[in-house]
C-alpha cells in the first residue's frame, strides 16, 4: 500500500458489475475489497463473529457486501450497492448489480453510471440466459470495456478446457455487441486465484490477474470527446457590491471542452456567443474546462438562458426536437399508459411526454428484436416515438450519452418510471 | 494484451484524453450535486455540525458558487453533548461564510416533551432525528444536504444521491427512485423532504486528501493531542463529567485525535500523533479500523442498527 500522502496522481474507473444469482459475484467482490486491503479489522472481526454464530468454518466474503438486512435473511441482493477500492493508480467506484432478473431494471441504473463492466460467469456452466442479459444491456447503455470473470475455476479442478469453453461461448456472443475492449479471465473467488493475485493453480493462463486487467482499462473520467455540451444548471447572479454585473451560467462539461473565445449556441432557440470567461470551482478564473469540470461561463451577449438550456459548440450543434425515437427501459411496476402524461427529464430541462406503444421490443436473451405489441411493462425495452410539449436539445446517445439520454417521471406518483436512449438501436 | 485478454479496437495514445484526475472529478461531482440541490429546491438546508464531513461540503458550497454565496441555510441538531471547540468551530465557520446559521437543540426536544429519554444518561444521538424532523418542518426545507458517505457502513452504500424521505421522515429502501446517468430527479409531494449527499462516491481517504489539498481548517480535536482516557473494550472513552467510568476504571494521558466529532457520550478518540491532515492521510491509509467502527459506541450495538435507525429518519 502506498502510504505516502497524495492528493491525486490517480485517475478514476466507475465500474459495474452484475452474475446470476449462484455464481459467486458477492464472494468476488469482497475478494477484491479484501485483497486490496479495503476492508477494515473491525468488518473483518464482524464477519468472523457473523461466521461463528452461524457455524460457518470460514469467513463467508460474499457477506461483506449484503447490505440491508432483509437481504440477509432471503440470501440475495435487492438493491445497486456502491462499493470503493483503489489500487496505487486508481480509484475505484464499483455499482454492484443484483443478479435476479426481476431487477433487471438495477443493470440498467448500475451501467449508466459505469464505463466499464465486470460479469461473472460460472465455470461449471458458462453463460446463463442472466449474463446474456446483463452483456446485451451494458452494450445498450454504451458500456465500452467489458471484462468476464469466469469464476468457480476450483469447482472444475482449474480445468484449461473447462475455461476454453466458457470464453469462447463468451468471445461468440459479445462479438455482436461492439464493446471496444473485451477481456476473459479464470479466477477462483474463493480461493483468491487470480483476482488480485495471480494463480498457480492455473499456469497455464498467460494473462494477467482481474484486477491488472481492471488497472489497464481506459479511466471514467474525462473521456467523453466530441464537439461541446452543457446543460445550464443555473444562472447565477451574485449582486454583491463588487460583482452587480457579473451574470454566469453554471454547469458540468458534459462532452468535449470549452475555451475562452469560443463560439457557443443555447439551445433550444440557437442564440449565438462568444464565452469570455469560465471560472472553475472557487471562481477561479481558467482558459479551458475539459469534460467533467464544474464551471461557471459568461458570454459575450447578454442572452436570457438558464436552467433547462443547453451550451454547444456554434459549429457542432445537438439537433431541437419535439419528437423523438427512442430504446425505453420500462423501470415502474406499473407499465407504460400511452395515454397518460409524462414529464421527460434530459440534462436539465424537462418537458411533458406523450409516449406511444413500441414499435418493436428487444430480446435481450437473443438481441432479437421483436414486434412492439401492447405496453412496456417492468424490465421491457422498446423502441418508442415520444412527442413532447416543447422543444429538446438532444444528440443521438451513441454521439453524447450525457445529452442522449433520458429520464421519464409520473407526475401523478413523482416514480421515475422509464430510461431512454435517443436514437439508439436495438 | 495476451491471448484471452483480445482488444477489439486498439486504443491509440491520440484517444486517450488527459481525464481528471479523482479528487477533481470528485470536486465537480460533488458540486454539480449541490447545483442540482440549489436548482431544484426551493428551501435546501445544508446540516453542518462542525464535523469534518459538514467542513467539506461548506467548502463544496463556497466553491461552487463563487463569486456568489451559497443558496443555502446552515443547520444543526445539537445535541447538547458537544465540544465546546466544535461549535465554537462551527459559529467561526459560518460567521466568514456568511451563510445563515440555525440552531436546534434536543435538550429544547426534551424539554418539550418530544423527546423522552428513557434514563437520564441515554444517549442522545438517536433522537437527534425527532429533533431533526422538527426543524425541517419548522423551516419548511424541502431538501436536506448531508455529508454521509456510501463507504461509512452497509446500509448506506444502498442510498441513492438524491435520497427520497416519505412525510413521516422516513426511508424506505425497497422503494428508492432509480437514480441514473447524472439525471437527479428532486420532485416530491408536499410535506415530503429529500436527503442530498454529493459525498456519497467518496471514500474516508478522499476526504483526507481533499482536506490537505485544500487546507480546509477543522476543529483541533481532529488532530493529535493530550487527553485523559479510560481504555475500554478495546476502544478510547474520554474521561469527562457527562461519561461515569466504571469500578478500577483510571484515567491516563495519551495522545489521540477524534475522528468524528459528533456527540460526546457516543464518540471515541483514537490513539495518534497526527498533527496534520497529510499525517492523518497517511494514517489513514494504513488504518486497520474503519471510521464508524473505531469511534462510535451506538454503531456497535447492533449489525442493523443504522439501518433501522435510517427508515426511522436519522441523517
Amino acid at each position: 500500500m502506498n502510504k505516502t500522502p497524495q492528493y491525486d496522481g490517480r485517475d478514476l474507473l466507475r465500474l459495474t458489475t452484475a452474475g446470476s444469482v449462484d455464481d459467486g459475484k458477492s464472494t468476488l467482490i469482497g475478494r477484491l475489497l479484501a485483497d486490496t486491503g479495503a476492508l477494515s479489522s473491525d468488518q473483518l472481526a464482524s464477519l468472523a463473529a457473523q461466521a461463528v454464530q452461524s457455524g460457518q468454518e470460514h469467513i463467508d466474503l460474499a457477506q461483506i457486501t449484503d447490505g440491508l438486512s432483509a437481504e440477509r435473511e432471503q440470501g440475495i441482493t435487492i438493491d445497486v450497492a456502491y462499493r470503493y477500492f483503489a489500487t496505487p493508480g486508481r480509484s475505484y467506484i464499483l455499482a454492484d448489480v443484483p443478479g435476479h432478473e426481476q431487477y433487471t431494471r438495477n443493470m440498467v441504473t448500475g451501467a449508466s453510471k459505469a464505463t466499464a463492466a465486470l460479469l461473472l460467469v460460472d465455470g461449471r456452466s458458462g453463460m446463463t440466459r442472466q449474463t446474456r442479459r446483463h452483456a446485451c444491456i451494458a452494450a445498450l447503455l454504451g458500456i465500452e470495456d467489458v471484462v468476464f470473470a469466469v469464476n468457480k475455476m476450483d469447482l472444475v479442478d482449474f480445468s484449461q478446457d473447462a475455461f476454453a469453453a466458457a470464453e469462447a461461448e463468451i468471445v461468440g456472443f459479445t462479438a455482436r455487441l461492439g464493446f471496444r475492449t473485451r477481456h476473459v479471465v479464470p479466477v477462483s473467488a474463493k480461493q483468491g486465484d487470480n483476482v488480485v493475485h495471480a494463480g498457480r493453480a492455473m499456469d497455464w493462463y498467460p494473462g494477467p490477474p482481474l484486477l491488472d486487467v481492471l488497472d489497464g482499462l481506459p479511466a471514467s473520467a474525462g473521456v467523453a470527446q466530441g464537439p461541446f455540451r452543457m446543460a445550464i444548471q443555473m444562472a447565477l447572479r451574485p449582486q454583491t457590491s463588487d460583482t452587480h454585473d457579473f451574470r454566469g451560467l453554471m454547469g458540468r462539461v458534459q462532452q468535449g471542452s470549452v475555451s475562452i473565445g469560443d463560439r457557443v449556441a443555447i439551445l433550444p432557440g440557437g442564440r449565438e456567443s462568444t464565452v469570455t470567461g469560465i471560472l472553475g470551482p472557487g471562481g477561479l478564473p481558467i482558459n479551458a474546462a475539459e469534460a467533467g469540470r464544474s464551471v461557471i461561463l459568461t458570454l459575450a451577449d447578454n442572452i436570457d438562458a438558464g436552467r433547462g438550456s443547453l451550451i454547444a459548440a456554434a459549429e457542432d450543434r445537438p439537433r431541437e426536437t419535439r419528437t423523438l425515437t427512442a430504446a425505453l427501459c420500462w423501470l415502474d411496476d406499473r407499465p407504460q399508459d400511452p395515454r397518460a402524461n409524462y414529464l421527460l427529464r434530459a440534462s436539465t430541462r424537462t418537458v411533458a411526454a406523450r409516449i406511444a406503444l413500441p414499435e418493436s421490443r428487444l430480446d435481450v436473451d437473443t438481441l432479437d428484436t421483436t414486434p412492439g405489441g401492447d405496453k412496456l411493462a417492468a424490465n421491457d425495452i422498446g423502441t418508442v416515438e415520444i412527442r413532447l410539449q416543447d422543444d429538446v436539445a438532444c444528440d443521438a446517445y451513441a454521439a453524447c450519452k450525457a445529452t442522449g439520454a433520458f429520464i421519464v417521471i409520473d407526475p401523478r406518483t413523482n416514480a421515475t418510471v422509464a430510461a431512454g436512449m435517443i436514437d439508439h438501436g436495438i | 494484451m495476451t491471448v484471452t485478454a483480445e482488444a477489439v479496437v486498439d486504443l491509440g495514445p491520440a484517444q486517450a484524453a488527459a481525464p481528471l484526475g479523482h479528487l477533481e472529478a470528485l470536486e465537480s461531482e460533488a458540486i454539480y450535486i449541490l447545483r442540482e440541490a440549489a436548482a431544484q429546491f426551493e428551501r435546501p438546508i445544508l446540516l453542518f455540525s462542525g464535523g469534518k464531513d459538514s467542513a467539506v461540503i461548506l467548502h463544496l458550497a463556497l466553491k461552487g458558487f463563487a463569486p456568489g454565496t451559497p443558496p443555502f441555510t446552515l443547520l444543526h441538531v445539537d445535541t447538547g453533548y458537544n465540544y465546546p471547540e466544535v461549535l465554537e468551530f462551527r459559529d467561526s465557520t459560518a460567521e466568514a461564510a456568511g451563510m445563515r446559521l440555525e440552531v436546534r437543540s434536543v435538550e429544547d426536544s426534551i424539554a418539550q416533551g418530544r423527546v423522552v429519554l428513557s434514563r437520564p444518561d441515554e444517549s442522545r444521538n438517536a433522537h437527534q432525528s425527532v429533533t431533526l424532523l422538527d426543524a425541517i418542518e419548522d423551516l419548511a426545507a424541502d431538501a436536506c444536504i448531508g455529508g454521509a458517505r456510501r463507504d461509512e457502513e452497509k446500509a448506506r452504500a444502498k442510498e441513492r444521491v438524491f435520497s427520497h424521505r416519505d412525510a413521516f421522515g422516513g426511508w424506505d429502501p425497497r422503494r428508492q427512485r432509480p437514480e441514473l446517468w447524472a439525471l437527479y430527479h428532486g420532485a416530491i409531494a408536499p410535506g415530503e423532504h429529500m436527503r442530498v449527499f454529493p459525498i456519497s462516491d467518496w471514500t474516508e481517504a478522499d476526504v483526507w486528501r481533499y482536506i490537505a489539498r485544500e487546507r480546509i481548517a477543522l476543529p483541533p480535536l481532529y488532530f493529535a493531542h493530550q487527553r485523559d482516557v479510560v481504555e475500554r473494550n478495546g476502544r478510547l472513552i474520554p474521561a469527562h463529567p457527562l461519561i461515569s467510568l466504571k469500578d478500577g476504571e483510571a484515567p491516563e494521558t495519551r495522545s489521540v485525535r477524534f475522528r468524528t466529532v459528533g456527540d460526546i457520550t457516543c464518540t471515541c478518540p483514537v490513539e495518534s500523533e497526527a498533527a496534520t491532515p497529510e499525517d492523518i492521510l497517511a494514517e489513514t491509509l494504513a488504518a486497520e479500523t474503519s471510521e464508524r467502527g473505531a469511534t462510535r459506541l451506538d454503531d456497535a450495538a447492533s449489525e442493523a442498527a443504522m439501518e433501522r435507525r435510517k427508515t426511522a429518519g436519522y441523517f
